[in-house]
């Protein structure tokens, strides 16, 4: 089975629910959307992210109230080089959309979602802890995996499988 | 309401209460979580988990391995429920390269999941007893684990660390009589889960230490991330495997057990009805088993059949491609969820198109799930703190990754 090519045109993907939503309520918060191996991924601006978040949790038709995930990837030594991606759910509908959200590789920080799924607690520590993104309005943005002492975020690319001996 | 706040530092000297450190060495933690609790006389004010003690970048030397070389490493993610990490992963890679798998790799994957929920679940039921003090259904539990490992290891040659499931099918044909054995198994084990029923859920003391306590609501649970049994004692009815199936669940009938209290006493029998579905599962698998191949038919990611390459020159090519320089997938990124025994198990998947993956991640339903224990907890006594912990079912090793 062939792959389709994944499609990037915001016209024929606004049937989607968050789509939909988040264009109805300011275009300009969409930076681009991409439909690929059946998944919608939509990046979104950063200011706008956690009021994004916010809607499409309580968006009437389709209401996405279930946070799957928060991770990240490093696309050093690229600019922005940090995408922060949310894998949100929604359990009456089934639904699933991914949001993303670039940051530049000089001290990235983006709005913290606790305030919308308390469940972003423990997934933003984690990005904080492996990635060193800050999440601003994060309640206890300490380390989580890694010793409290710990120096540099061990998922970045630009520090050694190995570690530093 | 949720619990928005997550619990701030504990500062010593504060009146009345005392902070008692609980793990990571404490039994009934499950490995090695350690918990802060704040408490006044027997009663919790604050409780904190401080998890990471068995971190192992897992996630990061899986940017340094061919995209079949992190299928070990899978397993050793949940190390109760090695094939559902494994299932995941596959399908994850899959989705990301557009390989259909033949339908006969499809109902042995079901298979295997269908036995490694019971595996998981006949663990936690006999830890999660003993930790309350019914020390009996332990032995009774591992005596029909004992079994499933033994089928376990009759059809990849590993008790646990199976790896069985590969990326583009699985690894062997199963041996002959393993599906007479499974069949047995499957015709003896529901009288076994009658036998655990005898002795707890009718148990007086038993319903005493579960009932009412550590109580969710749906709300809470839903907003605080939990999945998987957790998530439906508490009234919420989702099951991936029916609302999103994969790898063929869709044919198989079997019903999602939801139970409205969001209590311990809910999750647990939520986890023991469970066991009977997943059983019928497995007799349905048996039944309508497919003849076929049991590996896609896609030569550049599939290592050959033995006989073929001692007889076949591309056989032999491509087998040592995928060995020394593996395969490449086209650049993107795929996210693949499936219904592990613990709830929803996610592995997100970034390729740029080498032959390592740029990034991979995955969704822990343990480390969601136990955010879900300071709401469950405070207010409550020390002693109810363990039920709980057993009751959501942690797995330290997919915590910490």
């Amino acid at each position: 089975m062939p792959l389709a090519p994944p499609v990037t045109d915001l016209e024929q993907l606004k049937n989607h629910p968050a789509v939909a939503r988040l264009l109805g309520w300011n275009p300009s918060a969409v930076q681009g959307a991409k439909f690929d191996r059946e998944e919608m991924s939509l990046y979104v601006d950063r200011p706008f992210l956690r009021e994004a978040c916010m809607l499409l949790r309580d968006n009437p038709s389709c209401p996405f109230n279930f946070l799957s995930d928060v991770t990240c990837v490093d696309w050093y030594p690229s600019e922005p080089r940090f995408e922060v991606i949310y894998h949100l759910f929604s359990i009456p509908k089934k639904e699933r959309v991914r949001l993303k959200v670039k940051l530049s590789g000089e001290a990235p920080a983006v709005e913290s979602v606790t305030s919308v799924w308390p469940a972003a607690n423990y997934f933003e520590r984690e990005v904080f802890d492996l990635f060193g993104i800050r999440f601003t309005g994060h309640p206890y943005l300490r380390r989580i995996l890694m010793p409290e002492d710990w120096e540099g975020y061990p998922l970045r690319k630009d520090y050694p499988v190995e570690g530093y001996r | 309401m949720a619990h928005l706040a997550p619990t701030p530092v504990l500062e010593p000297g504060q009146d009345r209460t005392m902070i008692l450190n609980m793990g990571p060495q404490h039994p009934s933690t499950h490995g090695v979580l350690r918990l802060i609790l704040e408490i006044d006389g027997e009663t919790i004010v604050r409780i904190m988990p401080d998890i990471g003690y068995l971190h192992t970048g897992i996630e990061k030397t899986c940017e340094a391995k061919f995209y079949h070389q992190v299928v070990p490493l899978t397993d050793r993610i949940d190390y109760l429920c090695p094939l559902t990490n494994n299932l995941c992963y596959a399908l994850a890679v899959e989705k990301l390269l557009g390989l259909e798998m033949p339908p006969k790799a499809q109902w042995l994957r079901v298979l295997m999941n269908e036995l490694t929920r019971i595996n998981s679940h006949l663990v936690w039921l006999g830890t999660h007893a003993l930790d309350i003090g019914a020390m009996t259904v332990f032995l009774y539990c591992f005596r029909e684990r004992e079994d499933i490992l033994r089928l376990f290891e009759a059809v990849s040659g590993q008790r646990m660390m199976t790896s069985y499931f590969r990326i583009g099918g699985v690894a062997l044909e199963p041996p002959l009589g393993f599906f007479d054995r499974v069949r047995d198994f499957a015709k003896r084990f529901p009288a076994c889960v009658d036998e655990y029923e005898n002795l707890l859920t009718g148990n007086p003391i038993w319903v005493m230490r579960t009932k009412g306590v550590a109580k969710i609501t749906a709300e809470d649970a839903i907003a605080l991330g939990a999945s998987g049994p957790t998530l439906r004692g508490s009234g919420v009815d989702v099951d991936l495997r029916r609302d999103m199936p994969y790898s063929g669940y869709e044919n198989f009938k079997f019903k999602v057990p939801v139970s409205t209290d969001g209590d311990v006493f809910a999750r647990y029998m939520c986890r023991v009805q469970e066991l009977r579905e997943s059983i019928a599962i497995v007799q349905q698998a048996l039944d309508g088993m497919p003849e076929g191949p049991i590996k896609a038919d896609a030569p550049k990611v599939v290592l050959p059949d033995r006989e073929k390459m001692k007889t076949q020159m591309e056989a032999l090519i491509y087998h040592f491609k995928i060995v020394t320089e593996g395969f490449t997938i086209p650049a993107g990124e795929v996210y693949q969820a499936v219904e592990s025994p613990r709830g929803e198990m996610g592995y997100y998947i970034v390729s740029d198109g080498t032959a390592k993956p740029y990034r991979v991640h995955m969704r822990a339903a343990c480390l969601a799930n136990l955010q879900t224990l300071p709401t469950m907890c405070e207010g409550r006594l020390i002693a109810d703190v363990v039920a709980a912990i057993g009751s959501i079912d942690i797995v330290l090793g997919e915590i910490d990754r």
